[in-house]
């Protein structure tokens, strides 16, 4: 009987010859990432009572969720984090200005590689399964213990398999994918399992894409998620990763708890939206009705790479954002934002009306760079629509793609982003 | 005597639903609180402040399945825990928040039956290693998940950092006596 991916990462990282699911194993960490949480992680480390980290080169700390500082706050907790970081010896630092999201600096700087167990205090640490990692998160504590030992126990997880085939309808993208799959089978849908993405939808996509399907694996649950270590991968990451690059694949006869088909062609007619207040509340466009858009926000570790603000820059170009809607972008990382800048596509969002904040996190987590106000809809390119995630507890925030959000943006609406570049209606602030 | 600590009683502050997330739990623009007792202040602060006013030491929060999905914040377990919640009972728990809560020293307990088996102000008696939680106010047993060995290790060293700090403190013992 052959292994899943995440049981032949296991195996191996536990020095076993194979596992198989509920099995409990301590893992060798290949990697611990932490953004800010650092500093809880610090703590916990500092009451432990060990003087060293456990491998200093292993540790990777990235600033994103209040870049630059907020509050004089967060100013004490970023200079507290440096200061560890320099005491211990910790190489691998991206403070303000040299980063961007974790999820999007860890595979950019090359610190990712198929095979590696990866774990990050950060829920959507399940992206790095993009690049064949066992990648997970885990509370500040718990890296405390990571960064004592370099070890961590783990229960092995049963895998689902998610077979993807046919042709994706234009304007329909990976976000409206794994928001369909999120919507059928619930936000506890894949809790403690593995799940693997597969098939010929998702073998022709790029890492971009990959990266917003095992990114959002985490709203349903996933322990971790995987795309396929493939051709397109390796070319990925060959200029980005020093070494041999291990090509990794699940057995032609592993077992999956359950394997779900879904053809692109068929199933996603329209883009998809997560309503308030859930993930998992799932409707096609046309089912919302109409919805008055107030912010219009691009960005986040699932949507803010550069294929993101390509299209929404093809849907903004010539138009203006409506009158009544606040259009926020926040590129992934630096080098999303000097491509961006390059290529021209900064150049059209700003011209359109949209204002760019600094590579981060953004308003995704509600601290800063664009809160929303009491009865303000919004909709967002990011993650998470639970009450009051990007402001008041009393404001609606639609998950969709970065096509749907820039449409929406300029028709002050929810919006299908063919109605608006169709109608080609250039808004005129009126007097 | 571990096995008599991992015996609880207390009575339910609150049933909640199902999908409680952890922005419901700790808001995100409080995460850079990083001193865990004061994270107590803002627990359930967006969705039922009440909850969290009327809290006294011990009693035990139900909820229904997927509770504290969402963030890795540690923070949610944190503010339960500080807050004086003695143990959350679920039908079951976000992978993430179950770890965080063990490595705190706060029970978390899986029981998929408890929700529809009691009310706000019941006294509950919970056996952690048995897997047993008696509805001490309406007569009625529900089953438990009994805690992993793991789990259960964890829980009665009072979390991970006091666990790590005995390994550690033995380790240095035995390998250099004369510093003791």
């Amino acid at each position: 009987m052959g292994m899943t991916l995440a049981e032949k990462i296991l195996a191996r990282a536990s020095g076993r010859e194979r596992v198989s699911p509920d099995q409990i194993v301590i893992a060798r960490v290949d990697l611990a990432m932490s953004h800010e949480n650092a500093d809880l992680v610090r703590k916990s480390f500092l009451e432990i009572g060990v003087e060293r980290v456990w491998d200093p080169s292993k540790i990777v700390i990235i600033f994103d969720h209040r870049v630059p500082a907020e509050s004089e706050k967060t100013a004490t907790t970023h200079r507290a984090v440096r200061e560890f970081v320099a005491a211990q010896g910790i190489p691998h630092f991206y403070d303000v200005g040299r980063g961007g999201v974790c999820h999007q600096v860890l595979p950019e700087e090359g610190h990712v590689r198929p095979g590696m167990v990866l774990v990050g205090t950060d829920s959507h640490t399940t992206t790095h399964g993009a690049f064949g990692a066992f990648a997970t998160g885990i509370g500040a504590t718990e890296m405390a213990g990571v960064w004592t030992e370099g070890t961590l126990w783990f229960k092995v997880p049963s895998s689902l398999r998610i077979e993807v085939e046919g042709e994706f309808p234009p304007w329909i993208s990976a976000k409206d994918l794994i928001l369909h799959i999120i919507g059928k089978l619930g936000a506890a849908g894949a809790d403690y399992r593995a799940v693997e993405f597969n098939g010929p939808a998702i073998r022709w996509m790029s890492v971009a894409s990959r990266m917003v399907l095992t990114n959002l694996a985490m709203e349903m649950g996933a322990k971790v998620a995987f795309t396929p270590v493939d051709e397109v991968l390796l070319s990925f990451l060959r200029p980005r990763v020093q070494g041999e690059l291990e090509v990794i694949a699940p057995d032609p006869d592993a077992v999956y708890e359950r394997t779900i088909g879904i053809d692109a062609g068929a199933d996603l007619k329209e883009p998809c939206i997560a309503c308030p207040h859930a993930v998992d509340n799932v409707k096609p466009l046309s089912a919302v009705g109409e919805v008055p858009i107030h912010q219009a926000v691009i960005g986040s570790c699932t949507n803010g790479r550069i294929e993101d603000l390509e299209v929404a820059a093809r849907v903004v170009a010539g138009r203006r954002v409506h009158p009544r809607t606040r259009l926020i972008v926040s590129p992934a990382s630096q080098r999303v934002y000097r491509e961006a800048l390059q290529l021209g596509y900064l150049e059209t969002l700003v011209a359109a009306g949209a204002m760019v904040n600094p590579p981060g996190c953004g308003p995704c987590v509600g601290v800063h760079q664009g809160i929303l106000a009491a009865g303000e809809n919004c909709v967002s390119s990011t993650n998470r629509n639970f009450i009051g995630r990007m402001g008041s507890k009393d404001s609606f925030v639609y998950l969709a793609s970065p096509a749907v959000v820039a449409a929406s943006a300029i028709a002050g609406r929810l919006a299908h982003p063919e109605a608006v570049v169709k109608e080609g209606r250039v808004w005129q602030a009126k007097a | 005597m571990a096995g008599e600590s991992l015996k609880l009683r207390g009575r339910v502050r609150a049933v909640l639903g199902a999908n409680i997330d952890t922005d419901i739990i700790y808001p995100g623009r409080y995460l850079n609180i990083t001193d865990r007792e004061k994270t107590a202040e803002h627990l359930f602060e967006l969705s039922y402040p009440d909850v969290r006013a009327a809290i006294q030491a011990g009693e035990f929060i139900v909820a229904g399945a997927n509770f504290g999905c969402g963030s890795s914040r540690e923070q949610a377990a944190a503010a339960l825990k500080f807050a004086g919640i003695g143990a959350v009972v679920a039908a079951s728990f976000a992978r993430i928040f179950f770890r965080n809560a063990i490595n705190l020293g706060l029970p978390a307990v899986v029981a998929p039956d408890m929700a529809a088996n009691c009310a706000a102000g019941d006294e509950l008696e919970i056996d952690l290693v048995a897997g047993a939680i008696r509805n001490l106010t309406t007569g009625i047993t529900v089953q438990a998940a009994p805690l992993d060995p793991r789990a259960a290790e964890l829980l009665a060293a009072g979390g991970l950092i006091p666990y790590l700090k005995h390994k550690y403190l033995q380790e240095a013992n035995a390998t250099c006596p004369s510093t003791v």
